[in-house]
Order: C-alpha cells, then structure tokens, then sequence
C-alpha cells in the first residue's frame, strides 16, 4: 500500500510541487478572509449542480419549462438539485459581493495586488452574467418578459443599441434561438471564462502572498512593501494549510449548510406560467441580484433615463476598474479609511432598501381583480354607489387606494373628499396630470358626477 | 564555409535571431489560425442580425371577426419561427377596430421598457403592469414614463381578412 502511495507521490509530484504551495506560509487572517474561499466553493457548488440538471434539462422553447418540471415534481430529489442552484446563486452573488466589500475594506486591492483586485472584478462581472443569463432558462412568462425588458435597456445604448438588442434576443424577438443562446452562453462560455479567471485569480494569490491584516499607521509603498511583506511573513507567517485553511473549510461548510437547509424547507422557486409571448399577464421582475436595479430605474425622474441606464452601470464598472489604479499605495486599514467605510454602508444599505422597495413595487398599478372593501361601499346609495362601481370599472382603483384597497400609483384617495372640493375633483378626473390620464373623453358627465360624488363622500 | 565570408556572424547571436524568427513565426501562425477560425463562428452566431427575417403580411382574422370601437389581442405567427419554437412561434398584438373599414394595430410592448401593456376594456386605456406607463385607446400616452406612443404595426384589409405587417419588436 505504501509503495503504490510513494509511486504516485513520485510519478504526480504532490510531496514536490504542490505540498509546499498549499504550506506556502501565509500571515495569520481572521475570519474574514474567508469569505473568498467561500464563494469558490458556492461556484463549485453551482457547477456540480448545474451539470446534474443539465443531464436532464431541454433548452427548447417547447420543453423547457415541461422538462424543469419534471425535475422538481417527478425527479428523485430533483427538487433538492435545483433548490441548491437555485439557493446556490444567491449565495455566490453575495458571497462575491462580500469579498469585493471585505478586500476593499481592508485595502488588500493595492500594490502589488492590483491584477487580483481587477481579475477579481472580472469574476464579479461574470458571476453576474451567470445570474442574468440563467433567469431565463425557467422559460416562465416573468423571466421570459424580464429579458424584454433587458433587451429594451440594451436598445438605449447610443449608436449600438439595436446591435446590442440583436444579440441579446438572437433575432428579432424572445424566442427558441434567444432560448439556446442563453443557454449555451450559461452553461458553457461563462463558466470557461469563470475557470479562466478564477486560475489567474487564484495564480495571483499565491504570486503576491495573502495580504496581512492591515494595521493603522502602516502604509503601502511601492518601494519597501514587498520586503516588509517578506518579513512580517517570515517573522509570525503559518503554512496555509491547515493553520489558515481550517477556517475557511469550516466557513465554507457553514454557507454550504445553510443552502441545503433552505433547499430542503423552501425548495426552488415555483415556476409560475409558461413563457407565452402571447400572454399578457406578467409581471416582469429580476431576481433579487438586479431588483435593486430595477427599482433604481423606476425611482430616477424619467428626463434622465436614458442617461441613467447606460451611463450608471458604465459608471460602476470603471469605478471599479480605476480604483486600484488611483490609490495604489497609502494606508490600508479601514480604521484610517472613513470614506471607505462610508462607500461599503452606502452601497449595502442602498441595495437592501431598494430591493425590499422592489418587491413592494409601489410604481407599479395593481393589475389583478381588485375591489373597494365593503366597508367603503355599505353606506352608499344613488350616485354614490354608481361612483363606487365606476372607481373599480375605469381603472382608478387599479392606481389608487381607498381604505387599503387599490394601487399606490398615484395618491392614496382614502380622505380625498376632506382634501378637494367636488370642483377640484372634476377638474383633475377630466384633464389628468402628472401621471394621470385625463378621463374627459371616456366619461359621460352622469359618469363624472356620480365618481366626483362618490370620491367627495371619502373623508 | 563560415570562414570564407568576409563578416562571419557569431554563433551566439545567429542562434538568437533565428530563437526570435521562430517565436515570431509560431506566434504569428498561431494568430492567423485564430482569426481564420473566428470569421465563421462569429459570423454563425451574429447570422439573425446579417441576414434580419423579412417582413410578411399576416392573415390575422375577418373583418367581421371584430366590433367598431373595441380592442382585442390577436395571437399570429412569428416573422420567422424557428421549428422547435413551440409556444413562442407566436407573437401578438392589440387590434383595433376604429371604424368600418378602419384598423389600429399596437405592439404588445410598452415604449418605456418593453413590458406588456394591458388594455382596460372599461376604462379604455392601456395599463403597463411595470412602471404604471398608461395609454389612451389611439395609443398615445396618457400618463407615466413611456417616451413615446405605442409602436404600430402596418394593417391592411384584403378581401375582406384583415392582415398585419410583421416587424421586429422595436424599442423607443
């Protein structure tokens, strides 16, 4: 046994080659330098899991969406595979998004860790297409018309716009080449370019050495970093494995148990309608990873839209670019960093609270059967009633809310009677405003006036 | 036969230039085989925006089939469906029928960001179900944040069928 042991140590080099890179002596880190190993172990999670659906997935138009659910109904413990991609992604998505937040508080993006800051961010960049790339492949009517919508912000591009579209689609609308398309670019050429950087990624590390945990006052200089590097890991450096390496292990297995865990109670998403370009029942929305987005551009005063929608994500991608690029050198820690600080809270705190807001939507009419409670339509009687009926026939309640009923479009007209006077209130129901359709051509003034007096009556 | 020449070149530096005569010529090579491979794939996979589907009139219905002063949404063939398309072989639209011999064909996508608008037959207005853009019956806008009305598609009357041009989902 020993022998067959000693042969393949000799004939794979392990005791020679890779024994003193796994060892290679790191400073001692804290818990927070895992996080990175973390998202690796997410992606190698999401790429086992992936290959398993795939052995059963159909990326066609027609069976599609009938193939996904044989594997989350019909499939021994299909439900569980696609419950861990699915938990799986978020958790990568956060993961990396962590690390990105972790290495730039503890400045570890600066010289001579440039390249792993800007590789890293290629990763970042990727991870996110995998995100985008594989809402689709659900084929349900919300992922097939959040493409759409994706492809009409592609067309806003200036000049290479309706190229952009064309590419995304793979033609002229949503459909089975557009299907294959996201498919193939999900499964295969993210996942190679991912390899790709994650070894120059992973090259690098072991290239410029784990970053020491900064220390306040200690700061970078092109001219005496590495030597001090050198030192320090000299002076108190531990191998990586295991004295370093146990923490990620144990981190890793942490986030893998609590995706399985929600795997096992939540399971995947429901798959909801079919795609059917023929259905207009939708309702349109990303996934938590581009909501906050999404919201973003529904809040944005709409002169600048088109703007907005090119120039912010241009705008985010070369900030994070030119970040090590611009600070290079100077001090670390985040203690002495307070805009750092500021920029990582800013940014989480945003993207919670518009996500959140997303879900809420309130921008959005509420589109599906909705009536007046019937405690706002007990006590009426004459006009009032007809009103009433008018208020939920016309489409006002779908903007609207009255005792909690309604959309939060346009104002909450639960006291609007105490607010208007019946002249007010015709005035604005006839001409409109702001976001308001004006109603003088689709009521009759027996119709005007039985709304006005309805809405009058609402104190 | 080295001897003879009257400015023998050294060993060392023949070796070197022919080192970096072949580095340049592998390289080179290695290029040119790359390239030549990438004008088919990249042609293959940008065929739908060289070679668009044409436009085609559509059979969608009868004149009869629809009432002045309503607006339906009428399913119809894609421009250009591919064989295993299934369901989305299928596009639609809203078609109005505004009076005897007079049609308004709509897209389906709201100008502002491509979302499906909804038509009110009561209310008689179109309802984006994304950002609340809204549309009156003739497609102009009526409130939010569509730039511009819905899109049109060209509709003709041909024997008594009404049919429809097909064009590409087109964005503001």
């Amino acid at each position: 046994m020993k022998s067959i042991l000693c042969w393949l140590d000799d004939r794979l080099g392990f005791s020679a080659n890779v024994k003193p890179l796994i060892e290679h002596p790191v400073p001692p880190t804290g818990w927070d330098y895992t996080i990175g190993s973390a998202t690796l172990i997410a992606f190698t999670v999401q790429v086992v899991t992936g290959v398993a659906l795939a052995f059963t997935y159909v990326p066609t138009p027609d069976h599609a969406y009938e193939s996904l659910n044989f594997i989350t109904h019909v499939a021994i413990l299909g439900n569980i595979v696609r419950g861990i991609h699915f938990w799986g992604s978020s958790a990568m998505v956060l993961l990396i998004g962590m690390h990105a937040a972790q290495v730039f508080l503890v400045g570890a993006f600066k010289f001579p860790r440039e390249m792993n800051w800007l590789s890293g961010t290629m990763l970042l960049l990727f991870t996110l297409g995998m995100a985008f790339t594989g809402q689709l492949l659900r084929w349900n009517q919300d992922a097939y018309w959040a493409v759409v919508v994706a492809a009409a912000q592609a067309a806003r591009v200036p000049v290479i716009g309706d190229w952009l579209t064309g590419i995304l689609f793979a033609g002229e609308t949503v459909g089975g080449a557009t299907l294959t398309r996201f498919y193939a670019t999900h499964v295969f050429m993210i996942p190679a370019i991912i390899f790709g950087a994650l070894g120059l990624h992973l090259y690098l590390v072991i290239r410029h050495g784990v970053s020491e945990p900064p220390v306040p006052g200690f700061v970078v200089d092109k001219k005496t970093y590495r030597q001090r590097y050198e030192e320090i890991v000299h002076k108190i450096g531990v191998p990586f494995w295991p004295d370093a390496g146990w923490k990620d292990v144990v981190f890793a297995l942490a986030v893998g148990s609590i995706v399985v865990v929600l795997a096992i109670i939540f399971g995947p998403p429901d798959l909801g309608t079919k795609a059917d370009p023929t259905i207009v029942e939708a309702y349109p929305r990303p996934d938590w990873y581009f909501l906050w987005y999404f919201a973003l551009l529904a809040l944005i005063p709409s002169n600048i839209e088109d703007f907005f929608i090119v120039a912010f994500p241009a705008f985010i991608g070369l900030l994070f670019l030119a970040l090590p690029l611009l600070a290079p050198v100077g001090e670390r820690s985040f203690r002495r960093r307070p805009w750092a600080v500021g920029v990582v809270a800013f940014t989480a705190v945003s993207i919670g609270s518009l996500v959140i807001l997303g879900y809420q939507a309130p921008w959005s009419p509420v589109l599906g059967d909705v009536t007046l409670p019937a405690s706002v339509t007990a006590g009426l009687s004459g006009p009032q009633l007809d009103g009433a009926a008018l208020f939920e026939r016309k489409g006002c309640i779908n903007c609207h809310m009255i005792a909690g009923s309604g959309g939060q479009r346009g104002p909450n007209l639960t006291t609007v009677g105490a607010r208007l006077s019946p002249d007010q209130l015709t005035w604005r129901i006839l001409n409109g405003g702001h976001n308001m359709p004006a109603y003088a051509t689709t009521l009759t003034p027996q119709e005007t006036s039985a709304l006005v007096a309805f809405l009058a009556s609402q104190r | 036969m080295d001897a003879e020449r009257p400015n023998p070149v050294p060993a060392e530096v023949e070796v070197e230039s022919r080192r970096k005569f072949l580095s340049r010529v592998s390289l080179g090579l290695s290029a040119l085989a790359g390239a030549v491979v990438s004008v088919p794939i990249l042609a293959y996979l940008l065929s739908p925006l060289i070679r668009p589907a044409p436009s085609q009139w559509r059979d969608i219905g009868a004149v009869g089939d629809f009432r002045v002063g309503e607006t339906v949404e009428v399913a119809y063939e894609d421009p250009a469906p591919l064989p295993w398309a299934g369901q989305t072989a299928l596009t639609a639209l809203w078609l109005r029928r505004t009076a005897d011999q007079a049609f308004t064909a709509f897209a389906l996508n709201c100008t502002h960001l491509g979302c499906p608008v909804n038509w009110r037959q009561d209310a008689e207005l179109f309802l984006c179900p994304c950002h609340g853009g809204v549309y009156y019956a003739d497609g102009s806008v009526a409130g939010g944040p569509p730039p511009l009305p819905l899109t049109q598609y060209s509709v003709r009357i041909e024997n008594d069928r009404v049919q429809v041009l097909t064009q590409p989902v087109t964005f503001a």
